[in-house]
């Protein structure tokens, strides 16, 4: 199946298909900033004591996790401009990416905050640390180094999602693939391309999880 | 204006149902195919062929590493070049109990080594062969310890059914896609699509992280 592989056709779209790596390159790193900023955001809300700032903070969680990408997609591509607004596709998928990465950053945060032993708070409150101080001195370093992999592992996930804004019309990997197949009838070539892009990301992103946990796990911790 | 859209969007509720159906058809049939396969993959992954369990784990690689739209594709477009014509809908049966299977593989390989050592030997030393440690000791256990993944596994495949769609397959997500068509309401039309995943994968959560806290106290 394999063997009649068109590589020159491949070779003759290949910058086509490095554009299109580059587009989803920097449409993952964009969505990891928002879904960073936003996981922070939410996980601060649904960790503090006021029970009307946790309240939505835990449902944007929950909604989120509870319905597909590709609906929540399709929910802004159709409903903004309907609201009066109109922005480009690239960056509804953005805003999509982020929201989503988002609420699932934000309960990777969450488990490495509640991972800290209870104890430590408490030697932290003993010792005369206020709230910041034991967050900045005694919790966050801790929590943050736990974090570390499963957010490479939600960026994994991120990278893979991006290929659903093709379906907006971004041009990103997926789509640059697409192209081979429309112009030239070649699916196979196209989709074999695109696959290849992926694991690049993918390997990439694994391998550098475990260089960093091999390196810095904590002893008795994963 | 709100109910003027409401009720015409209403007035679609068959194809919302049967997008609904389809959807929970499609998730339900890969879960039971992709749990069969992955607990075998699972067991290779554990076991002590090591030249097979690196062939699987490169295998299941290739999937943990590309888009699942890929994947629909590949299934959808390819599999016809060499031979096998599929329908959209037994397109994405392959392509998600493919995807189920290798994710389960991986969860049920896991739960197989986190079975304490000394269950396997006090196994062997009680003359079980190693197909009877795996039934009598060493699967009832991990099975307990990989329940909530799975429950966790089930809501991500209900979610990915979504991509389906793309190769035209009416299910819950497509019906809104038809919908918004004629009903120029994105945020009401997937707001209702929305709803619906989130009735069905909401309960699934809370299941699967009240398993997870059971599973802890039982450790405790």
């Amino acid at each position: 199946m394999l063997g009649g592989l068109n590589t020159r056709v491949m070779l003759e779209y290949l910058p086509e298909i490095w554009q299109g790596f580059l587009s989803t390159l920097w449409l993952s790193a964009a969505g990891f900033l928002g879904a960073m900023a936003l996981g922070v955001l939410a996980c601060a809300l649904a960790i503090q004591p006021l029970r009307w700032l946790r309240a939505p903070a835990v449902a944007y969680v929950d909604v989120i996790r509870a319905t597909p990408l590709l609906a929540q997609l399709y929910f802004l591509y159709f409903g903004l401009p309907r609201l009066g607004i109109v922005l480009p596709e690239m960056l509804i998928g953005i805003i999509a990416l982020s929201l989503n990465s988002g609420a699932y950053m934000a309960e990777i945060i969450r488990s490495g905050i509640l991972s800290i032993p209870r104890g430590q708070v408490e030697a932290g409150m003993s010792t005369g640390l206020g709230y910041m101080q034991r967050m900045r001195l005694i919790v966050l370093p801790q929590a943050l180094r736990a974090t570390v992999s499963p957010v490479i592992g939600q960026t994994i996930v991120l990278v893979k999602d991006s290929s659903l804004l093709s379906l907006i019309s971004v041009v990103e990997l997926t789509r640059a693939g697409q192209r081979i197949a429309i112009d030239r009838f070649m699916p196979v070539e196209g989709l074999v391309a695109t696959a290849l892009g992926y694991l690049v990301l993918y390997y990439a992103l694994k391998s550098a999880a475990g260089a960093w946990s091999a390196r810095n796990a904590l002893p008795g911790r994963g | 204006m709100f109910w003027f859209y409401a009720e015409r969007i209403l007035g679609y509720w068959p194809v919302l149902l049967k997008g609904l159906g389809m959807t929970l058809g499609l998730s339900l049939l890969s879960l039971l195919i992709g749990a069969a396969i992955g607990f075998a993959f699972g067991i290779i992954r554990a076991g002590g062929n090591r030249w097979l369990s690196r062939a699987l784990g490169l295998y299941i690689d290739l999937f943990r590493g590309t888009p699942f739209l890929v994947q629909v594709f590949i299934v959808f477009f390819i599999l016809p070049a060499a031979g096998i014509e599929l329908s959209a809908f037994a397109a994405g049966v392959v392509a998600l109990s493919n995807l189920a299977a290798c994710f389960i593989g991986e969860i049920v390989a896991a739960g197989l080594k986190a079975v304490p050592q000394g269950q396997r030997e006090a196994a062997l030393a009680s003359g079980m062969t190693p197909a009877q440690q795996m039934r009598l000791v060493l699967m009832p256990q991990a099975v307990r310890i990989v329940t909530p993944s799975l429950v966790g596994q089930f809501v991500l495949l209900i979610k990915d059914s979504s991509v389906v769609s793309a190769i035209g397959l009416l299910d819950l997500t497509r019906s809104g896609w038809m919908i918004v068509q004629s009903v120029p309401q994105g945020l009401m039309v997937f707001g209702t699509v929305g709803l619906g995943y989130f009735i069905i994968c909401y309960p699934l959560i809370l299941l699967s992280r009240r398993l997870e806290r059971r599973g802890q106290d039982a450790l405790l």
